[in-house]
């Protein structure tokens, strides 16, 4: 009777995702649906506070106050991007301590891009143009997610994306019409970042085996696959405006598919920084968790502070 | 196979009791959550964005400003604790909403009048 009752639910379920019909918080849905997505969404939130610090390395050493000020609004963004996607991973049962702890104990991922390290100035370009725009990849299309909360989460990030890549972009065309030295700081920025770029599309489709069920829930909308042939198609026509070279020998295109063809990734490069052998995996997380731990005592304060008004007020109405 | 059905009285959020991290001590529970309501210009309601922890209300404001505001969306903030919304249940939608069904004569267009009528 129960079996058949859960059958039952989990196909109106189906038939409202079939029909396009958001998921709200409230509404009914399979224990996987709500696991995968607070997988998901944590994961994605991780990556933006992660995200942070291979960036908040060059703040102080930005080339100008436009600069400077432009870096730290879009650091600032990434704080604020965090914020949209730990609220839609809590409407899922999950609390934000819950998820902060995961991210600090390495139970929880983030996204393996941000276990490089920013060497130069070019890579806050590199990170801009082409770790931004593979991020916007991925998340324009999770603006149409079946999960409501997730997919204003990620209009509300998408409208702001898109300074960031730009951004990057203008970093980098500065630099591809510098200098000598200028110019080949700018192309072994792109050579460094191109790979691991393409690589947060995650594993091949065919090493992927959610990809199925995430398909049709329409959590995912496109395949890693799919999502990284169009961005190298894009990036290999816009490396062209910068006069710089993508570090591929194999890419080229290909008339017979109408894409790109390219190289092979590394995927033991890979697998081997997603599982903590990144060059900065140590370093992100302990950035991570001293600044969560030195913070204590200003959360502390601040409860206190509000636990304190909160008496002096009743006690001013009695 | 487990049935899950969460019941919820108080919005998006539920009326789950704050949960603590593993190991965590009293100090290192969340902040209270907020609900985030903005005017976006004179003449136009008060619109839900979003939400966010904070220790009091001054701060929910403050940190909404920061985040929901960045980009000149807002010329005025309204914050609630989450735990005080009320929400209807959507599985009782179909039953809840039922009266409304039938009463197609409540919308304009539901009345037959003749074409030459002008100003209607």
């Amino acid at each position: 009777m129960e079996k058949q009752a859960t059958i039952n639910l989990e196909q109106q379920f189906q038939d409202r995702v079939d029909q396009d019909i958001r998921i709200e918080p409230k509404d009914w849905m399979p224990e996987k649906y709500r696991q995968t997505l607070i997988r998901q969404i944590s994961q994605h939130a991780h990556s933006e506070i992660v995200g942070m610090l291979p960036e908040g390395n060059w703040i102080t050493r930005a080339p100008s106050l436009r600069r400077k000020a432009t870096l730290i609004a879009k650091v600032q963004d990434e704080a604020g991007h965090g914020l949209y996607l730990y609220s839609a991973a809590e409407t899922l049962g999950i609390s934000r301590a819950e998820m902060i702890d995961q991210l600090h104990t390495g139970k929880a991922k983030y996204s393996s891009i941000f276990n490089y390290p920013t060497l130069t100035w070019a890579d806050i370009g590199a990170i801009g143009w082409l770790v931004d725009g593979a991020a916007i990849m991925n998340q324009v299309p999770l603006c149409r997610t079946s999960y409501g909360p997730y997919a204003r989460a990620m209009v509300r990030i998408c409208k702001e994306e898109s300074f960031h890549q730009r951004q990057g972009f203008e970093i980098l065309l500065t630099l591809s019409r510098g200098t000598e030295a200028q110019k080949a700081m700018c192309q072994d920025a792109i050579n460094r970042w191109w790979w691991p770029s393409i690589m947060m599309f995650g594993p091949a489709d065919d090493a992927s085996p959610h990809t199925a069920q995430s398909m049709k829930w329409k959590i995912k909308r496109f395949t890693n696959d799919e999502l990284r042939q169009k961005f190298v198609d894009i990036c290999a026509e816009q490396v062209k405006i910068l006069g710089m070279q993508l570090p591929d020998s194999e890419l080229k295109w290909n008339p017979e598919t109408g894409h790109h063809d390219f190289g092979k990734i590394n995927w033991e490069e890979f697998w081997q920084v997603i599982s903590g052998n990144g060059p900065c995996n140590k370093e992100r997380i302990a950035a991570r968790v001293k600044a969560h731990e030195e913070g204590a005592w200003v959360r502390e304060a601040a409860t206190a502070f509000a636990s304190k008004q909160a008496q002096k007020q009743s006690a001013a109405v009695a | 196979m487990k049935t899950f059905i969460q019941i919820q009285r108080y919005g998006d959020y539920g009326d789950r009791e704050p949960v603590k991290a593993e190991g965590a001590t009293q100090n290192q529970a969340d902040w209270p959550l907020w609900e985030v309501f903005i005017r976006s210009k004179m003449g136009l309601d008060h619109k839900h964005v979003g939400s966010l922890h904070a220790a009091d209300a001054q701060m929910a404001i403050e940190n909404a400003r920061d985040v929901y505001t960045r980009r000149q969306e807002g010329i005025s903030i309204w914050v609630v604790e989450s735990k005080y919304i009320h929400a209807s249940n959507p599985d009782e939608a179909a039953s809840f909403y039922d009266p409304a069904n039938d009463k197609v004569y409540r919308h304009p267009t539901f009345y037959d009048l003749p074409d030459e009528l002008k100003a209607m």
